[in-house]
């Protein structure tokens, strides 16, 4: 479990992170959702230790990360994985050097164990014949792949994902959602997506935190936000008339007045 | 005040270098490879440069002793002088920091940001340990071999020159190497190599690492990075001259 606590940050004199508290709960994913420029960035970045918040709290299972020295925090690093926004996958190495580097640098394992463990995680992101591709030579939706396989590599116990449906198509969005979502509920990961995909949104938004202009706004669940009487969040959220269209439909679904045939399996394949 | 920000921000990046490493094999893979991307990948361009370099030494040196008292073997003398205490450690690290100093600092700029960089520290990595001091360490190694290499090959190049050109004998060229020999000069010449190895390396890291923004600031932390260190190259000679001879 992720708290945080009153954490303020700011550039100069620009306030981006103004006083905001959540927690973040584990075997659930947890959104942060906002518009450009809102601070879901610079708070998700605070939260992984990039950036120090000038005032305030993140407390990683009892333990205060923001006043650990570089020692504690490096530990608590140990525990997290993060698949960022462009993947940040290493040039130079091919994808099964890429997940194999955490074992490489923080395990004393045989090399047949480590290639073991590759082969696992690339099995369990669906990802299989690509262990020898660089990472230009493979597609957006696989490197979100071999960057999730990075991230879990280690068993780690958060799990950040910066825009993991950025670039990509609405089908390997879903792939993506369904995987990190599964993931979670597996091992029982704290899980925080940073996102603007209003799929995510509905499909694995177990906890919603939506920030506006640096504080939250609105905080709830992916059956809640329909009925968000927030006017800012309903801008946000049900920005075109196809999504308002797409909330009215759920809304019906939801009170029974029609029914949902879907199966996102069916979609999936 | 600019220069006094960038120079704490340098001088951090310098001692945010020194902590334990995660695993030693891992970094000692990573200076392996470093020191073969820094000496064998400078190593053409290194040789082509030096053989030159001496070759011209001997034919302009002949070309301005006329005198017919001065005997041909002094060509040899002042070739092999010439070579050791500026042409082998200084020009061939000034061509140095443009290959080298380019390569580093556009490596970690786009590693910074592609958040490459990010990624290493998020997994718990010292980032400065891992990324810079391989560099500094296998620059420190490799540069000034490759600048022994290149006083050898500059001499070589300017013999077999002056015998080309008929301009002295091989036997003259090898009795002028001999006549005068300060082995100091060698000393000279390899504390150059280590003073500037560590500007090729250091200053050209520094503004990779810090770099922002995107592919245009990349070009330009190169640029600068090589203008820097080429700037701080012939400070740094001058210094040493003034202090060391």
């Amino acid at each position: 479990m992720i708290e945080v606590n009153n954490i303020v940050k700011g550039f100069g004199d620009k306030i981006v992170i103004n006083d905001v508290s959540a927690v973040m709960e584990p075997g659930k994913c947890n959104l942060i959702i906002g518009s450009s420029g809102s601070g879901k960035t610079v708070f998700m970045k605070c939260l992984v230790g990039l950036f120090t918040p000038d005032r305030g709290q993140i407390v990683y299972q009892g333990e205060d990360f923001t006043s650990m020295d570089d020692n504690g925090k490096k530990e608590i690093r140990k525990q997290i994985g993060m698949l960022f926004q462009g993947s940040a996958l290493f040039d130079s190495l091919n994808v099964e050097q890429n997940i194999q580097f955490p074992l490489d640098m923080f395990t004393d394992w045989s090399t047949a164990e480590k290639r073991k463990r590759v082969n696992e995680v690339l099995a369990r992101v669906n990802l299989k014949d690509a262990n020898k591709k660089f990472p230009a030579e493979i597609s957006g939706g696989m490197k979100k792949r071999v960057g999730i396989a990075r991230a879990i590599v280690l068993n780690p116990k958060y799990l950040f994902c910066d825009e993991p449906n950025s670039g990509l198509d609405p089908q390997t969005s879903l792939v993506i959602d369904k995987l990190i979502k599964e993931l979670t509920e597996e091992y029982q990961i704290t899980t925080v997506i940073n996102t603007h995909d209003m799929n995510s949104v509905m499909e694995i938004g177990d906890k919603i935190i939506y920030m506006y202009q640096g504080h939250k706004e609105w905080e709830g669940n992916n059956k809640e936000i329909i009925f968000s009487k927030n006017q800012r969040l309903n801008d946000f959220i049900f920005a075109s008339e196809f999504l308002r269209d797409a909330k009215d439909m759920r809304m019906l679904e939801q009170a029974g007045k029609i029914e949902n045939n879907r199966n996102m399996d069916d979609l999936l394949k | 005040m600019k220069f006094i920000t960038e120079f704490g921000r340098y001088i951090l990046m310098l001692k945010g270098m020194f902590s334990k490493p995660e695993n030693k094999k891992v970094y000692w893979k990573e200076f392996m490879h470093q020191c073969n991307d820094i000496g064998i990948g400078s190593l053409g361009i290194v040789v082509i440069i030096s053989v030159f370099m001496g070759a011209v030494s001997t034919l302009q040196t002949a070309y301005q002793l006329v005198s017919p008292v001065i005997p041909k073997s002094s060509i040899a003398q002042i070739v092999r002088d010439t070579v050791l205490l500026e042409f082998a450690p200084t020009l061939v690290c000034i061509v140095l920091a443009g290959v080298v100093g380019s390569k580093i600092a556009s490596e970690l700029g786009n590693m910074r940001v592609s958040e490459q960089i990010d990624a290493l520290e998020i997994m718990g990595i010292n980032t400065k340990t891992y990324l810079v001091m391989p560099k500094i360490l296998a620059a420190m190694l490799v540069i000034p071999m490759l600048v022994v290499i290149s006083a050898a090959l500059g001499i070589w190049g300017g013999r077999v020159a002056g015998q080309a050109a008929q301009i002295l004998s091989t036997t003259d060229f090898d009795k002028g190497l001999l006549q005068s020999f300060l082995p100091y000069n060698v000393f000279f010449a390899m504390v150059k190599a280590y003073v500037f190895s560590f500007i090729i390396s250091s200053i050209p890291a520094f503004y990779g690492y810090y770099v922002q923004g995107g592919a245009l600031e990349i070009g330009r932390a190169s640029t600068k990075s090589v203008v820097v260190s080429c700037v701080l190259i012939l400070f740094a000679d001058y210094i040493l001259a003034a202090i060391l001879l």
